[in-house]
């Protein structure tokens, strides 16, 4: 238990500490959200206000930012320092350092939900919360985080950093974050609902929002699957040194 | 302390390594090596890169597996006993490790976590001379900075045996000596060091011990003392047709010759130009071909004189000082 808690302290402090991390997890999310609540440029789709889609667009963003890549750069850098090989001589386990991570992960998303729902609420954002909001946390923590284990144990630092930023980018413009996914061209759409950016963001939607109160059921079973595949893959392809 | 086990018996070796190979694809990097460490003791495998001193001790720490022989830490399999053998051992790598983000007392602090009985992070990061870098992340100390880090982390959970690849590597001048009294401690309150080196001069100056590997294989070993005499028993090896009048030989050398196998000879005598001339003149007189001719303990001396030329220092151990 000690063990567990010094690691998960450590875990934690390491990402508050590097700058840009927190630009990552909080910085872009809250700008995301202040900005295209306030100017009027985005394609609102069928809802009455940009802030009803944007909210759970940028909590899915910080689930995404902080479960893949957050884990993906911090955890490659581990492996290529040889912080994992040496983790691996000392009585920590595997067990209690994936605990460690796993904590840390819920513990950073509580910190980003909290500070974007408030400053959503400040923004006029009227929810309609149902429970299955959690499962759709949970599914989308587990999926982005096999994903970016999945970076981190078969990459390089440089690479990884590369990837997992390139890969936000693209998911963050077609995952339904930012831009309603029925605003995308249909082929796009197609895609992007295949992707677990844009099923969670479905979800989240379907969840939170008044007007919008269904998920289809097309969301839960591709992010289900990305939930179940990437850390399956992560598990099988991941190398500690 | 280490000296006997948790059963109460005294082993026999705290490390030991039995007829060890290890293969990366076609590649043997570790090929027969056999050594035993005793309680207590401080041995050094002493090698030029590439010798597969770091491939036999991550043997030992359990990161991979003997392709074939065996290998023992407190009569425990390093692979299929990890979990009970972790808790008493401390591990050196050669280099990295550490998070590069971390401060040194935090990253103690964390690694005593780990432990039952842990020593006490901030004494020791004074031992190590590290207390004014307290507040600098691991990426900002120097090289030797980081070596002593390390050795800290090695120490942190009171170990019973430790495994430490080139442990001044990189590390100024009082580093090094700040790293020998440690290791000097370490045996004193019993514990078992096994450190690397391409250091002639560091083995010397460290070991209780030294095992001298070359191309994956032992080549030597003994205590410095042995080591610095077995340069010295000098010897000239020839090929040449099988049952020679080895007694008329040596009479004419004033050197015992034996017929260790089947026509390849060793002559007991220092290989100067005259006595090599001796040689050669002897078989001309008998209308004897010469197949090959290798002077003193070639491998060894090889070995020697490539230590030195990295290191660019003057042992202590010499090869033979030839006339």
């Amino acid at each position: 238990m000690k063990a567990l808690v010094a690691q998960t302290r450590v875990e934690i402090l390491l990402t508050v500490r590097r700058g840009e991390s927190l630009l990552l997890i909080l910085g872009i999310p809250l700008l995301l959200l202040g900005f295209f609540s306030s100017v009027d440029v985005l394609p609102k789709g069928d809802f009455h206000e940009a802030v009803d889609y944007l909210t759970p667009g940028v909590l899915a963003l910080a689930v995404m930012s902080t479960g893949m890549v957050q884990l993906a750069i911090g955890t490659s850098f581990e492996r290529q320092y040889g912080v994992l090989k040496r983790l691996g001589a000392t009585p920590l386990g595997r067990p209690r350092l994936l605990a460690a991570k796993t904590v840390s992960i819920i513990a950073v998303e509580a910190v980003q939900i909290a500070l974007l729902v408030a400053f959503a609420l400040a923004l006029g954002w009227d929810p309609s919360v149902r429970v299955g909001v959690v499962a759709a946390v949970v599914l989308g923590t587990i999926a982005f985080s096999g994903l970016g284990l999945l970076m981190a144990g078969t990459l390089r630092g440089e690479v990884t950093l590369a990837a997992a930023n390139g890969l936000y980018l693209v998911l963050l413009l077609i995952g339904g974050m930012v831009v309603p996914l029925s605003e995308l061209p249909s082929g796009l759409r197609f895609v992007a609902e295949l992707l677990p950016s844009g099923a969670l963001a479905q979800a989240l939607v379907g969840t939170l929002t008044a007007t919008h109160p269904t998920v289809p059921a097309k969301a839960w079973l591709v992010l289900g699957a990305w939930a179940v595949l990437a850390p399956l893959l992560a598990a099988r392809t991941f190398r500690w040194e | 302390m280490g000296s006997r086990d948790r059963y109460g018996r005294i082993p026999l070796g705290v490390i030991e390594v039995n007829e060890l190979g290890v293969l990366y694809g076609n590649l043997r990097a570790v090929n027969g090596v056999s050594f035993t460490v005793e309680a207590g003791e401080v041995l050094a495998l002493l090698g030029p890169n590439g010798a597969g001193k770091t491939t036999t001790v991550e043997t030992l720490e359990g990161y991979r597996q003997p392709t074939f022989g065996q290998v023992r830490v407190l009569d425990l399999d390093p692979v299929a006993d990890h979990d009970e053998l972790v808790g008493h051992v401390g591990v050196m790598l050669q280099s990295g490790g550490v998070y590069p983000g971390i401060r040194p007392l935090e990253v103690l602090e964390l690694f005593a976590s780990y432990y039952d009985d842990p020593d006490d992070p901030a004494l020791l990061l004074d031992r190590v001379g590290l207390t004014h870098r307290r507040s600098s992340p691991w990426r900002r100390l120097s090289g030797g900075e980081q070596q002593r880090l390390s050795l800290a982390l090695a120490l942190i959970g009171k170990p019973d045996v430790t495994f430490l690849d080139e442990p001044t590597s990189g590390v100024d001048v009082a580093g090094r000596q700040l790293i020998r009294e440690l290791i000097a401690e370490l045996r004193q309150t019993g514990v078992t060091v096994l450190l690397t080196t391409h250091d002639l001069e560091e083995a010397e100056r460290m070991a209780d011990r030294i095992v001298i590997m070359d191309q994956g294989t032992v080549v030597a070993s003994g205590t410095p003392a042995e080591l610095m005499r077995s340069t010295e028993d000098e010897e000239v090896r020839f090929g040449a047709p099988p049952h020679l009048d080895t007694a008329g030989l040596g009479r004419a050398l004033n050197a015992f010759v034996d017929e260790v196998s089947l026509g390849e000879y060793k002559v007991a005598m220092a290989p100067t130009p005259n006595n090599v001339a001796a040689l050669t003149a002897w078989l001309a007189e008998h209308d004897l071909p010469l197949a090959d001719l290798r002077a003193g303990r070639q491998r060894l001396e090889d070995v020697f004189l490539r230590l030195t030329a990295i290191t660019g220092e003057h042992p202590i151990i010499k090869p033979e000082a030839r006339e």
